[in-house]
């Protein structure tokens, strides 16, 4: 059984929560004392049914608003997964909120209302998950009782859609009608749509199959912590414990230290108590080298083979999280895996409207603003672009007046 | 599997946790692992193990002792401290009470679990900790499940849910200022499932009150209660003998028991796997009402 990590982009009016809600409900991953807690709640649809949407609201600001202001993280699994779902808001102000939960998801849920098809915030939500370089996306046309289950309606939106995902670059999106208030398409295979013959969404999240970078022109392992026990019995053992971030490391394999450039080899992988002949993505370990070379956290080890970029003047997408706006003077942090560096945002290039995906010339970022910048640090970063290599191409900046994470950063290219 | 280079999710979560471990060590100065003698706290040691060793641990172990433990989690504690050889400090509640910075609630439901916020929070002063890590989940309760896997406290140790710093990727920012301390959830994305599974994986000890015992029990509000002597027990209460386990291992005041014919920990995961009861729903202090948990992390709670 593996995890699944799934975001849900839409807005309460798409119904979000209620297919949240409905997949943990009808799933059978709901506890009795949730719910007892849903049944005593004075919150019901107007039919008298439970409104299910309270199992994904979390806050107390947020019910009494009725809207989802954070990421909340559910869980579930079946015998074939464990699932993830990271709910995030979908008004523009949390922009920022969208782009925290899909940095973690593996696939993207987005929702449309069939009354209202594709509209701005699909747009927006659409341009967020490529941004952040989600592989999967199912398009859940939802509310599909609300327009007597109408396959020209689907077959428009899916029509309209297949423009949209081209122009923001979305490759592999499978599209879904469904009624996640009535329940047609989530769990079970609706009878109210008999000329859709898919899969309901629940047994496509179970067989998607997940896109695992283990290649070795991908092997990046981040120092953490240098393991050095300096007893009499270890007294020469010095393992450099870290996480694989992507591809694949064997022993034996020739590795360069970056961004100094020394070389080694492998001698030894530990997990713990084993000590496995390779190591893949994902994986916590420990590494010896065959050469006593200085190695700390921060510095990253790579396959000498398949180098990454190594620069202090970066081009990146940006995308703006505080209130407090960019400030091209300031000198942030930048933290990319575990290495921190000093920054400055050297350039604006442009910003993106993210509702019609024009570019407009701007050196005002501000909080949910997107754009290019140019980005110049202090020490040099050993990076993949983003969109090759996410899990060695995020950085995230770090105001150093606050400490707060004001900004994340999808590495792009050395800039000229 | 369809993808077999693909890792299991007890793997995964193990990793990732590990992951964690290591970025409170690399990050922070005086880092603590907040032990309570439940599963959870169980597991972030052995977990500590699995990304430390064979180098010592890079924090002491502390626990918050409220002076209404079961004694076979402070046998446990006591036992697994020997045999680590690791650094435990321990925070006396008792010692808050004598000092006069809290004072016991009275009543029949009278409880120091409350009053373990304070000292705690004392204990990070004493000791500048900048780091706390504790073994909860976001799936034992909605507002945990909005909660950072690295939350910053103020000096009052609130958490402030509208000032949550946004979480990307794996990247942690442990960047605090002076007097801030950070808590830290390496088993965030576990459920209690998870937690069980590894712990039957990894064949890992657990206190005795997690299995199915027979105990003098009584019943209150509802749910049934460890008869002792730091129960404000009156003559309604009615003693009886019941076969029961606890899911969780708190201050005897507020753990609730469940009947249970759970010997082994395969019958436990039999158990959970059809059981209809969260499990914060066996803690009464969560009963309060419907925000309560949300109210005690403000207020510093773990």
């Amino acid at each position: 059984m593996d995890i699944l990590k799934f975001l849900t982009a839409g807005s309460v009016d798409d119904g979000k929560s209620t297919l949240i809600g409905r997949l943990l409900y009808d799933s059978d991953s709901i506890l009795l004392d949730q719910l007892e807690a849903l049944q005593s709640s004075n919150r019901k649809n107007d039919d008298g049914t439970i409104d299910l949407a309270i199992l994904t609201d979390g806050l107390k600001a947020e019910r009494e608003q009725g809207i989802t202001i954070d990421v909340a993280y559910k869980y579930f699994q079946t015998d074939k997964r464990k699932f993830i779902i990271a709910d995030t808001p979908g008004h523009i102000q949390y922009t920022r909120n969208m782009v925290t939960g899909a940095s973690n998801a593996n696939l993207a849920i987005i929702l449309v209302d069939a009354r209202k098809g594709v509209i701005e915030q699909t747009i927006r939500h659409s341009f967020l998950v490529s941004l952040l370089g989600i592989q999967q996306v199912v398009l859940a046309i939802n509310k599909m009782d609300m327009v007597d289950y109408s396959e020209d309606v689907y077959n428009k939106i899916v029509a309209d859609y297949k423009v949209l995902a081209g122009k923001v670059d979305l490759k592999n999106v499978h599209y879904l009608p469904v009624s996640a208030l009535k329940g047609d398409n989530i769990v079970n295979n609706s009878t109210n749509m008999p000329w859709y013959p898919g899969e309901s969404l629940l047994h496509f999240l179970e067989t998607v199959e997940l896109n695992i970078d283990n290649s070795t022109e991908h092997a990046r392992f981040p120092v953490q912590w240098v393991v050095r026990p300096q007893t009499d019995e270890l007294h020469d053992y010095r393992g450099y414990a870290g996480r694989v971030s992507s591809g694949s490391f064997k022993v034996n394999d020739k590795v360069t230290v970056l961004p100094s450039g020394f070389t080694s080899t492998i001698s030894k992988i530990e997990v713990f108590d084993k000590e496995p002949a390779e190591a893949t993505a994902g994986m916590s370990i420990t590494m010896h080298l065959a050469d006593e070379i200085d190695i700390s956290r921060g510095d990253l080890l790579v396959n000498s083979s398949y180098q990454p970029q190594v620069s202090q003047l970066i081009e990146a997408d940006l995308c703006w999280m505080d209130t407090r706006a960019l400030d091209t003077t300031h000198t942030y942090f930048i933290q990319h895996n575990s290495k921190v560096t000093r920054c400055k945002i050297q350039e604006t290039l442009y910003k993106v409207n993210i509702n019609t995906l024009e570019k407009e010339q701007s050196e005002d970022f501000k909080l949910n603003d997107i754009g290019r910048i140019i980005i110049k640090t202090a020490d040099p970063l050993a990076f993949d672009a983003y969109q090759e290599n996410k899990a060695n191409g995020g950085a995230i900046i770090i105001d150093s007046r606050t400490n707060v994470t004001v900004g994340a950063v999808m590495l792009r290219s050395v800039a000229d | 599997m369809t993808n077999h280079n693909q890792l299991d999710y007890l793997d995964e979560l193990e990793a990732e946790a590990i992951h964690i471990l290591r970025e409170v060590a690399g990050q922070f100065e005086r880092p603590a692992l907040l032990f309570s003698g439940g599963k959870d706290s169980i597991t972030l040691v052995r977990l500590a193990e699995k990304a430390f060793r064979p180098g010592k641990f890079p924090f002491p172990l502390v626990h918050i002792d409220t002076g209404h433990n079961f004694i076979e989690t402070i046998q446990y504690r006591d036992d697994m401290v020997a045999r680590l050889g690791e650094k435990l400090i321990v925070g006396l509640v008792q010692d808050s009470i004598d000092q006069g910075k809290v004072v016991e609630q009275k009543g029949k439901n009278a409880s120091r679990n409350p009053l373990q916020t304070v000292t705690l929070l004392d204990t990070i002063a004493d000791n500048k900790f900048d780091a706390c890590i504790g073994g909860a989940r976001r799936d034992e309760e909605k507002a945990r499940a909005k909660e950072r896997i690295f939350s910053v406290r103020d000096e009052f140790g609130q958490w402030d849910p509208k000032r949550q710093r946004p979480e990307l990727w794996n990247i942690y920012n442990g960047k605090i200022h002076k007097g801030e301390n950070v808590r830290v959830f390496p088993i965030s994305n576990w459920t209690e499932l998870d937690v069980w599974n590894y712990i039957r994986r990894e064949n890992i000890a657990l206190p005795s009150i997690y299995f199915a015992h027979e105990r003098d029990t009584i019943v209150r509000n509802g749910q049934l209660m460890a008869a002792n002597e730091v129960l404000n027990m009156d003559a309604d209460d009615v003693i009886e003998r019941r076969t029961v386990r606890f899911r969780t291992v708190g201050d005897m005041t507020c753990t609730a028991a469940v009947a249970s014919e759970a010997f082994l920990i395969d019958d436990i995961i039999d158990e959970i796997s059809n059981s209809k009861i969260s499990e914060r729903g066996a803690r009464m202090d969560d009963k309060v009402s419907e925000a309560a948990m949300e109210d005690r992390k403000k207020g510093g709670y773990f």
